[in-house]
């Protein structure tokens, strides 16, 4: 064990640093903020700083997987104030997909764009009858001459109503095949065709986020496909490991307990500021317990991996505890906001403390993680089954098929 | 930077971790439950020729000069096997007299307690919830203190013993000058059992450093008895989930449930990741001192309450066996209660460790 950083290590801060205060903020004559972010961006690529783990013919820095330096960057960044490396579906799933599954044709074509920010990406998972039991899904492709002939529905497609690409999954073999999720494929698909027909749905924090999106006789050519026809279960596990193994998680963790914080202390009760309570910071400390389980864990996690050493089974856990530790989270800032908590927009002064509203929201999102990407209870099944080795469950489908076997 | 075990970590661990497997100890554990035997005498000994009372004992004095990190190592898998050995208590005695002894009193009192020649314990907290240095009052007069002390574990075998003193003062007094007498009250954890003690003009001698001593074998107390609480949660997790993959009920294993599944799922989420909080309060403890405090503070409270939690969750999916005396499962439930309340409660932990920070 050695958490120190070592010399190597502080001489490529030294130079981040130099590098952050040549580049940030930058000139107004490049342009507007957004402008300037990008060139920022483009600036932190070329030299290394972001899409580490993206090869440089792709447009990324090819950097080898560091854990500690890229804790190094975002610490340096954050504490300069620079814009921070964009995360979104493009560069966080389909693009190391692409690197994983696609031919070299396809990763010229999609990840330059991408990682540029110039493609952006929703994602065609779910379906009104195909959530967390995602093999159900009924969407199909069909094959007409040389293009897929698309048909079907899916939901909770965050952002498709801005994002003109999608990645789905979608069934191209008949419904008989068996098991299930063998007839699924993995697509990337353009929404910018008469058959798709794009439904925004209100979400309850009022804001339009998700999408029904429709597909009717939608195209797609035939290279539309990312690794074997019929094989995309397999291909978008890989995402869900991607997911699993986000460490962003952590770091938000922190800086969300800072937030619970700085609202502690403005935050008045009886005269007093709220965080000296002694049971208000019991409770935030019993949170920093829980960050601090988190960032240890992944890191003994990553330390393992990097020499080849199995780690156990952390990071198939950390989903389910990252959301225990927002509900947590929650507990304590509902009863600091208190009547705050009534207003989806707290005004100021009198009618509520500056920044609730965040809260108030945060509030709502922390429900939203429960349920994306692998419902809790999914979560728990996934770890009684594969964690504790417990059976499957025999209920549904793999109840009729233990019957058939009977048979 | 890494955060992984060395092959020599590695390699101590899976000795310790064979010297204590269930087969060999549960049986001996089991005498001393049943009240066949005062202590594991026999596990003691492999233990004390493993080397692990030398482990974190300097090189000059007889030991192996290693850290807090190998000898958490080793707590969490005494925790795992509920052996019934004077394991807290002594290494506390020793950590407290590397931590305030000059040389010289190191040099008299170390080597026999590295070799396992003497059994060594703490004697602590007077009144009821006085864990921190500023609660002791106990006096030296004349060389020689006199009053009560309660919670020294294994007090009634102990033949050394460190002596928490009025200003957060550490000395040590050796139970064979006399004027030390043991008070036994029924313990809950009869694997570690407590007792009280009586001292009456018993000779003491006063650390060199004992204030910043008491803070630091403190530190030590709280991370070790965070490992053991991660050993044992897992291991109670253990026999909760072999139980309800043999246990049937309405013509299915219980395991078949999912509202049993559930529940295993959500006791090894809250389990598992208390392994990197006590590692990483080791790991301070040893290498950043000013982040110990807080690391030991958080680590402790936190599985610790875990740990109470899921014992209790894995003792009801037994059902009624999981209520008598005859099935194990009691036995990891009462670790957890007493490693929930010795050192300190979760709460007033809690509250130190915000202490430690910038709030």
């Amino acid at each position: 064990m050695d958490l120190s950083y070592s010399q190597e290590n502080e001489d490529y801060r030294a130079k981040l640093q130099a590098f952050l205060k040549e580049n940030w903020p930058l000139p107004e004559s490049i342009g507007d903020l957004e402008a300037r972010k990008e060139e920022f961006r483009r600036r932190a690529t070329e030299a290394g700083y972001m899409m580490r783990s993206i090869p440089k013919e792709y447009g990324g820095s090819e950097q080898p997987l560091d854990f500690l330096k890229g804790e190094i960057i975002r610490e340096e960044i954050k504490r300069h104030g620079a814009p921070t490396e964009v995360v979104h579906i493009g560069t966080g799933r389909v693009v190391p997909v692409l690197l994983e599954y696609g031919t070299p044709e396809q990763k010229a074509y999609w990840i330059p764009p991408t990682v540029r920010g110039e493609f952006m990406w929703c994602q065609g998972y779910s379906e009104p009858n195909a959530g967390s039991d995602l093999a159900s899904l009924k969407t199909r492709a069909e094959l007409v001459g040389d293009k897929w002939i698309i048909n079907g529905q899916k939901i909770w497609s965050s952002g498709a109503h801005k994002y003109p690409y999608m990645v789905a999954l979608i069934r191209t073999e008949p419904e008989d095949v068996a098991p299930r999720h063998k007839g699924i494929s993995y697509f990337l698909l353009d929404l910018r065709q008469p058959g798709v027909e794009i439904r925004p749905i209100k979400q309850i924090s009022g804001e339009p986020e998700f999408n029904e999106v429709f597909f009717t006789d939608a195209e797609a050519p035939l290279d539309a496909i990312v690794g074997d026809r019929g094989n995309g279960w397999n291909v978008s596990r890989m995402l869900l490991r991607y997911e699993r193994a986000a460490f962003s998680g952590i770091n938000w963790a922190d800086s969300l307990i800072q937030r619970a914080v700085r609202t502690a202390r403005s935050t008045m009760r009886n005269g007093r500021p709220a965080i000296e309570d002694p049971v208000v910071r019991a409770d935030l400390a019993r949170l920093q317990a829980r960050a601090m389980a988190m960032r240890y864990s992944a890191y003994r996690d990553m330390s393992m991996e990097a020499v080849g050493e199995p780690s156990g089974d952390y990071m198939m856990l950390q989903k389910l505890y990252l959301t225990e530790f927002l509900l947590k989270l929650d507990d304590i800032t509902r009863d600091l906001l208190s009547d705050d908590l009534m207003m989806l927009r707290p005004g100021d002064g009198a009618d509520g403390l500056k920044g609730n509203a965040k809260w108030v929201d945060a509030s709502l999102q922390s429900l939203k993680i429960r349920i994306a990407g692998g419902s809790s209870n999914i979560q728990r099944n996934i770890i009684g089954e594969r964690v504790l080795g417990l059976p499957r469950d025999q209920v549904g489908v793999n109840a009729r098929k233990n019957q058939e076997a009977a048979q | 930077m890494n955060f992984r075990l060395n092959e020599d970590q590695q390699q101590l661990q899976g000795t310790i971790a064979r010297i204590l497997a269930a087969d060999r100890i549960q049986p001996r554990t089991r005498a001393v439950i049943d009240g066949k035997r005062a202590w594991d005498e026999v596990t003691w000994k492999e233990l004390v020729e493993f080397g692990l009372t030398a482990i974190v004992v300097p090189e000059e004095n007889g030991g192996m000069g290693m850290s807090l990190i190998e000898l958490a190592l080793c707590a969490e898998e005494l925790g795992r096997s509920a052996a019934a050995v004077p394991f807290l208590g002594h290494a506390l005695a020793t950590i407290a007299i590397i931590e305030g002894g000059s040389e010289e009193q190191q040099a008299r009192y170390l080597p026999g307690l590295a070799s396992g020649e003497l059994i060594g314990s703490v004697a602590l907290t007077e009144g009821n919830d006085s864990w921190g240095p500023e609660d002791w009052r106990m006096k030296p007069e004349a060389g020689a203190v006199s009053g009560r002390k309660r919670n020294v574990p294994n007090g009634e075998i102990a033949q050394l013993l460190v002596v928490g003193l009025e200003g957060g003062q550490l000395g040590v007094v050796e139970v064979g000058g006399g004027g030390v007498e043991p008070e036994l009250f029924e313990p809950l954890d009869l694997t570690r059992p407590i007792c009280s003690l009586d001292f009456a003009g018993a000779k003491i001698d006063l650390l060199a450093d004992g204030p910043t001593a008491a803070l630091r074998t403190w530190d030590a107390a709280l991370t070790l008895l965070s490992a053991d609480a991660y050993g044992g949660s897992w291991r109670i997790t253990e026999m909760a989930r072999d139980y309800v993959q043999v246990r049937e009920a309405f013509g299915a294993k219980l395991a078949e449930f999912q509202a049993i599944k559930h529940q295993m799922a959500n006791v090894v989420v809250e389990v598992e990741p208390t392994r990197g909080l006590y590692w990483f309060a080791a790991y301070a403890f040893a290498r950043i001192p000013e982040k110990a405090t807080h690391a030991a503070s958080l680590a402790k409270a936190q599985t610790a309450e875990v740990y109470d939690k899921v014992a209790r969750m894995c003792t009801e999916l037994h059902g009624g066996i999981g209520f008598t005396w005859e099935f194990d499962a009691h036995i990891w439930l009462k670790r957890a209660m007493f490693d929930l309340a010795w050192g300190g409660r979760p709460q007033r932990l809690f509250v130190r460790a915000a202490a430690e920070t910038d709030w």
